[in-house]
């Protein structure tokens, strides 16, 4: 009998918490109308998304976004590398690669907003270093709005796929390296043709958690930096969804917008489950 | 040679907008006009004295604060427990509450969102911080348990015999043998889940309105508004609102890493 009790506050927590809210949602997206009345539409709310610039936009900047996954993979690959092969002082740099990632989001948003004005220190210190061609308007230009957030989520990422890769690194036997040397294979080759490839369930690992973070948990960043703005230009999901369900009250259109995240996410929650269950990777519920 | 050029390329990179922000926060705002880069030209303390009088920092310092402690002791309490019984006890649905509490981890709150504020609405939590609270509360579970699970399978099943043959309960035999062992994997948890709760912004946003019900991110979103021509000022709360989750990493920074490669198996 105990056990039943046990689980309980945590299957209630997360009924009250993930299971309602997630049923509510898909059914509350087929209604439009506000909090408090509400109209059955069907499909409606969907077609209205799709005809919504806005929301098509918003789609588009985060897969815009999803860009910045291979570039995060490839710079904390070859950084974990690095700092693997045991460089003066690799656990100080370690340190400072991964102390962005925890910080706060809106608190290092404010330093990038004022960090990335058209007078700021960014392009101050790129006319100071002679490379003043360089400056660009990068949050008031709505084409590289959507790119300078961009480059805060990589900033902010990018050390959690650094630890992530060199724990995994850590891991690997050290034999496999020595036969290679002594076989005459040069750094690269080591590295490209015998570490990394060992690497490949963590680099999955690493892949799908970012996308999911680019497509659906990179709210904080627009909110703070740009604003969604100019002109919506850098709005995302999240963000069309906030404005829409809290700022301008189209509740209908916030859910639909919701339900296409969640489809989104599920998909890629889907793939991350199976990699997890992959032969090479036993263990268990890991 | 390249390998330290990069490092240190790299590091600076990661260091240089934290410095920024705080010589901006050091700066008057007609220094930081004039020279937005750079050295203070005389380096003052009087927008962390506005932080802390003029703008309600402390207030919402202690909203967050409030806000993390109960989350991450209620959802450990709850996590703990779920995850005894899936590591140990036998039961109907024991598979689906794990696969499910795996595959909750990655579900975006801004899905959660709107249903959940109708229900703040309706419980009429809605400005106070027990919304937060009992949704972050909510929020947390899923990882912990999963986290803890793992952790509780590497205890040795002989010392929960011997500990039943004594005749302890499933409550005393969680407090007194699998607890004290599980201390890396609690200290774990309840150190990444303090720093979630911290730093979220979307739904302390959405929840709290009123001024001073807010949590310091929400707080800071605040001032990006109002103070729009007195950068160094927003930029000293900003800092402010930093250095806890920046103390706090200097000396957990193991658990951290610990609990962010748990996620990826092996």
């Amino acid at each position: 009998m105990w056990p039943y009790l046990f689980v309980l506050p945590a299957v209630v927590a997360m009924g009250f918490g993930f299971v309602f809210p997630l049923v509510s949602v898909v059914r509350n997206s087929l209604y439009a109308g506000t909090f408090y009345q509400i109209q059955y539409v069907g499909l409606g709310n969907f077609r209205a998304l799709v005809d919504d610039n806005v929301f098509v936009h918003s789609l588009t900047n985060n897969l815009r976004l999803l860009l910045t996954v291979p570039v995060m993979t490839v710079l904390a690959l070859l950084i974990a590398v690095v700092l693997h092969d045991g460089v003066r002082a690799w656990r100080v740099h370690r340190s400072a690669v991964f102390l962005p990632y925890i910080l706060p989001a809106a608190g290092i948003g404010l330093a990038f907003g004022a960090l990335l004005q058209f007078n700021g220190a960014l392009n101050q210190a790129l006319r100071v270093l002679h490379l003043g061609f360089l400056a660009q308007d990068w949050l008031g230009s709505p084409r590289l709005a959507i790119w300078s957030v961009g480059g805060v989520v990589v900033w902010q990422q990018l050390g959690f796929g650094v630890v992530v890769f060199l724990a995994a690194l850590l891991s690997l036997p050290n034999e496999v390296v020595e036969a290679a040397r002594v076989d005459g294979a040069s750094w690269w080759q080591i590295q490209t043709q015998v570490q990394i490839p060992q690497l490949r369930s963590t680099i999955e690992f690493f892949v799908v958690t970012e996308a999911i973070t680019v497509l659906s948990w990179v709210f904080t960043y627009v909110y703070v930096v740009t604003g969604g703005g100019p002109a919506n230009s850098s709005s995302v999901m999240e963000f069309y969804i906030w404005r829409n369900g809290f700022a301008q009250g189209s509740v209908g259109l916030a859910n639909a917008a919701a339900v296409v995240v969640l489809v989104l996410a599920a998909v890629l929650i889907v793939v991350y489950l199976r990699l997890r269950r992959a032969p090479e990777n036993p263990g268990g519920v890991l | 040679m390249w390998r330290q050029v990069l490092l240190i390329a790299v590091t600076i990179a990661a260091l240089a907008p934290l410095s920024f922000m705080l010589l901006t926060s050091l700066k008057t705002p007609q220094d930081y006009a004039e020279h937005p880069l750079g050295l203070p030209s005389s380096p003052t303390l009087s927008n962390y004295v506005s932080a802390l009088t003029e703008v309600p920092t402390l207030r919402w310092a202690v909203n967050s604060l409030a806000v993390t402690v109960v989350a991450v002791l209620v959802s450990s309490t709850i996590a703990a427990l779920a995850a005894y019984a899936v590591a140990f006890g036998r039961f109907r649905g024991r598979s689906i509450v794990l696969s499910s509490a795996i595959g909750f981890i990655m579900v975006p709150p801004v899905v959660l969102l709107l249903p959940m504020f109708v229900v703040m609405v309706n419980l009429h939590l809605v400005n106070r911080l027990w919304s937060v609270m009992l949704f972050y509360s909510c929020l947390l579970v899923p990882f912990a348990m999963f986290f803890l699970v793992n952790f509780f399978q590497s205890v040795p099943r002989e010392l929960i015999e011997a500990s039943v043959m004594d005749g302890a309960g499933p409550l005393r035999t969680l407090r007194s043998v699998v607890l004290p062992l599980s201390r890396p994997a609690l200290v774990t948890i309840a150190v990444v889940n303090a720093v979630w709760a911290w730093n979220e912004l979307l739904v302390a946003l959405v929840f709290l309105q009123d001024e001073s019900q807010r949590t310091l991110m929400a707080g800071l979103t605040l001032l990006q508004g109002r103070y729009v021509s007195n950068q160094p000022l927003v930029l000293s709360v900003a800092v402010l609102s930093i250095v806890p989750v920046a103390v706090f990493y200097l000396f957990t920074q193991r658990s951290f890493v610990r609990g962010l490669t748990a996620g990826m198996g092996k």
